[in-house]
């Protein structure tokens, strides 16, 4: 039996609530017990924002990680030490460097650090880097497959959307190929 | 149908519709209020009617109306909202009318928090409107359940000419899980030749309030009493979770209890005998549920201040049998502090 | 025999427990007639609200539901919005109406939703015992106001008719009263009128009737008639406040 643990932090407008709901999505799609939990209220609105991700072979418990997460994906300097903290032993971090400073001090977890907007802007849209930061965790986490993802995205973002796909796609391939070297 | 990912107080809406809900009244507040976004969307394209009320007192009022002319009506809100709808409330299930009210409650009392509680246990299952009445109250543990659990409401009001009461809170509300939507119902229901339409040249029909003698309204509060005799009779539901062995019991609904079987979960992996009785029902409360069990404590547990606590005193037969741990105020319980509260409880006695 | 008057097939023969000189029996018997005219008889719901009319459903010889104290538009709003080809009513007093209901009439009238409305305003809370209403008229006694109403204290009397004029939604806005045959046969035009708004689907119609209540008023029958015609309609005065059927509106 696995359980993935997963939370996504960053700043409202960074795509953190929607990279969760692609992860929760594929999980579904590959056939796992998911959920998918915002923080909501007023920090919605241009403050941080957050989600729990869990992908599971049994039913989902609690919905809402409070500790020992298997994985955070931190896309701004306020959401570091909570979400730094979250990460159960032997989890995994993923670090947006281009908007975090500061570095990893436990010895437990394994950290990695993507530039995902300078990365994104490589790419020709700024808007990419939480589909970066997602694809630096799908190549070190095995949460959800990449096929997955990229069938869970017009679920999430729509049909009208499906052009974006080969571009997200590579960068999933970004993010992963960045990590790959990290390992 | 395949399954989606659905968050739930959009599932909830499209749960409405599939069972053939076609009028919603509503007030925006937050956490439900993807609920009122989604339906007026959607019921449209249904040659359904969505109408934003000035208040919470006018949506049940509406919901009344709707009822009364014979319709699946549906209204929604949050805590502070159902207060509101109390009046309402009271109004329908003494003119035996049946309707769906959904409260995704949040912290309270007063205006309290948006997040997450528990709290409106007292008001929704005791009764938060004046006179002898209760309502059915059914409490979802998950989006897949509340979708469940919505349909079922529709039947059960219709049922029993009774409102029926999705008891749920922010957290099921704004997060998603998959559901997929089998509308299947199970009972027989009844024609609804009361309903208002016109005499047409037949017998005119009244949907009335008020008894101004004093026998006649015991005499309807008697017919009252009778059919929640039945409801208590029939529809007792709950869910048992690693209850074969054990020895000590959470007990605990919706939100809660999902934390609570994560809890279970752990303390099992470390060789606690525990295990938990969900009540799905919770006006009937399932009292079916504890007969005939071996249990030393019963452990509540709820996003409350122990609002359930008398319940499960009265379901076990025994005050002293019963210990409680909630968190309120929109705290969301932890798993971890759950296993503590149970170590605490059971001691050495593994 | 020649039948010369005939009880109109829209009231029961349940007697009213209306006081002698209360108007809600006129209006009750003129809102049955135009029903009847109409031909809508079979065809027409009515809420009746919490006050003296609360029995009211009785006494139409139509669909009726009690509504909760001044909610009578908000379920008359489910009703009309789940029979959209019935005539729905609602039939409230000043307490209900223009006190605990008010958010429910303007935003029904708002809404422009497709119900009638009819509005007895007699300055006084009936069934309670003569408490203050809304529309108690500055100086008038009531047992809660029993030196009469002090505007300084109790504030001021509200004119719904004009209020709910200043609104999109409302199609027809009369204020009428039944002091005399006169204003009898035009009570009865108001009402017919704001009965066809709603047929033709053009929106809200209300009549305001200015009426009286010789019981908790302290007057006989004759006098309370006096004391609409000289008091109360200076106050409230009588006539059309919305029309949108007349060119020009």
């Amino acid at each position: 039996m696995s359980t993935q643990r997963v939370c996504c932090a960053g700043f409202g407008g960074q795509g953190v609530l929607s990279m969760g709901k692609l992860l929760a999505y594929a999980g579904m799609l590959d056939g796992k017990e998911v959920s998918w939990c915002p923080s909501y209220g007023p920090e919605m609105r241009g403050g941080t924002a957050n989600c729990s991700i869990v992908v599971s072979d049994e039913p989902v418990g609690s919905p809402v990680i409070t500790a020992d997460a298997t994985a955070s994906i931190v896309m701004n300097q306020p959401s570091y030490d909570k979400f730094v903290k979250i990460v159960g032993s032997g989890g995994t971090i993923i670090i947006n460097s281009s908007l975090v400073e500061k570095k990893v001090e436990r010895d437990d977890v394994k950290a990695y650090y993507v530039p995902a907007n300078e990365m994104a802007k490589e790419l020709g849209n700024p808007k990419l880097a939480n589909i970066i930061l997602l694809g630096a965790l799908l190549e070190v986490d095995n949460t959800v497959t990449e096929e997955s993802v990229l069938n869970a995205f017009t679920k999430v973002f729509g049909e009208n959307k499906a052009k974006f796909i080969p571009i997200n796609k590579e960068a999933l391939a970004k993010g992963a190929e960045y990590v790959r070297n990290q390992k | 149908m395949a399954k989606v990912l659905m968050k739930g107080n959009e599932a909830i809406g499209k749960a409405a519709i599939e069972a053939g809900c076609r009028f919603f009244f509503g007030y925006p507040i937050t956490p439900q209020s993807e609920l009122p976004e989604y339906l007026s969307e959607e019921l449209p394209k249904v040659g359904g009617t969505f109408v934003q009320a000035e208040s919470e007192v006018a949506a049940i009022n509406m919901v009344y109306g709707a009822a009364a002319a014979g319709a699946r009506a549906l209204t929604s809100s949050s805590s502070p909202g159902v207060a509101l709808k109390q009046e309402g409330i009271g109004y329908i299930t003494n003119a035996d009318l049946p309707a769906v009210i959904v409260n995704m409650m949040r912290g309270g009392p007063g205006l309290g928090t948006i997040q997450p509680g528990q709290a409106d246990y007292r008001m929704c299952v005791k009764g938060g409107s004046n006179g002898d009445y209760h309502n059915i109250v059914l409490a979802p543990s998950s989006v897949q359940e509340a979708v469940d659990m919505v349909m079922e409401a529709f039947d059960l009001a219709d049922c029993y000419r009774t409102p029926v009461i999705i008891l749920s809170d922010g957290l099921i509300g704004q997060m998603m899980e998959p559901v997929d939507f089998h509308y299947a119902p199970k009972r027989e229901l009844p024609p609804k030749d009361w309903a208002l339409t016109g005499k047409g040249d037949g017998q005119k029909h009244m949907i009335v309030n008020l008894n101004m003698d004093a026998e006649d309204c015991e005499n309807h509060n008697i017919q009252l009493q009778k059919k929640y005799v039945e409801i208590e009779q029939k529809e007792q539901q709950w869910e048992e979770y690693c209850m074969d062995d054990a020895e000590y019991a959470f007990v605990s609904y919706g939100t809660s209890a999902r934390i609570t079987k994560s809890a279970i979960d752990t303390l099992r992996k470390e060789g606690y005998k525990v295990g938990l009785i969900r009540p799905k029902t919770l006006y009937p409360f399932p009292k079916e549920a504890f007969k005939g069990k071996n249990i030393k404590k019963y452990m509540d547990i709820e996003m409350s201040m122990g609002q359930m606590v008398e319940d499960v005193q009265l379901a076990c037969n025994d005050v002293n049998k019963v210990v409680f741990f909630g968190r309120c105020g929109g705290i969301i319980l932890t798993p971890e502090e759950v296993v503590e509260f149970a170590k605490s409880v059971i001691g050495g006695d593994k | 025999m020649s039948v010369i008057f005939q009880k109109s097939k829209g009231l029961t023969d349940v007697k009213l427990h209306y006081c002698p000189g209360c108007a809600h029996g006129i209006v009750h018997k003129l809102l049955a007639e135009c029903l009847e005219e109409m031909g809508e008889l079979g065809n027409s719901i009515i809420a009746v609200p919490v006050g003296c009319a609360v029995m009211a459903n009785k006494y139409f010889n139509f669909d009726a539901i009690q509504s909760a104290h001044g909610r009578a538009p908000a379920t008359a709003t489910g009703i009309k919005r789940v029979h959209p080809d019935k005539m729905v009513m609602t039939y409230q007093g000043d307490g209900d109406l223009a006190s605990i209901g008010t958010c429910e009439i303007v935003h029904a009238a708002a809404r422009g939703e497709k119900i009638t409305t009819i509005f007895i305003n007699n300055g006084i809370y009936g069934m309670t015992g003569g408490q203050m209403a809304p529309t108690t008229l500055p100086g008038m006694r009531a047992t809660t106001a029993q030196h009469g109403r002090d505007v300084h204290i109790q504030g001021y009397p509200l004119r719904v008719s004009e209020m709910l004029a200043t609104l999109d939604g409302p199609a027809y806005i009369e204020r009428v009263s039944v002091t005399t045959p006169g204003q009898v046969a035009q009570a009865k035009k108001a009402i017919m009128k704001a009965l066809k708004v709603q047929k033709e689907g053009l929106g809200f119609g209300f009549v305001e009737v200015v009426s009286s209540c010789p019981t908790n008023w302290g007057l006989t029958p004759v006098k309370a008639m006096e004391f609409i015609r000289e008091k109360m309609i200076p106050y409230y005065p009588l006539g059309v406040f919305k029309d949108i059927t007349r060119e020009g509106n």
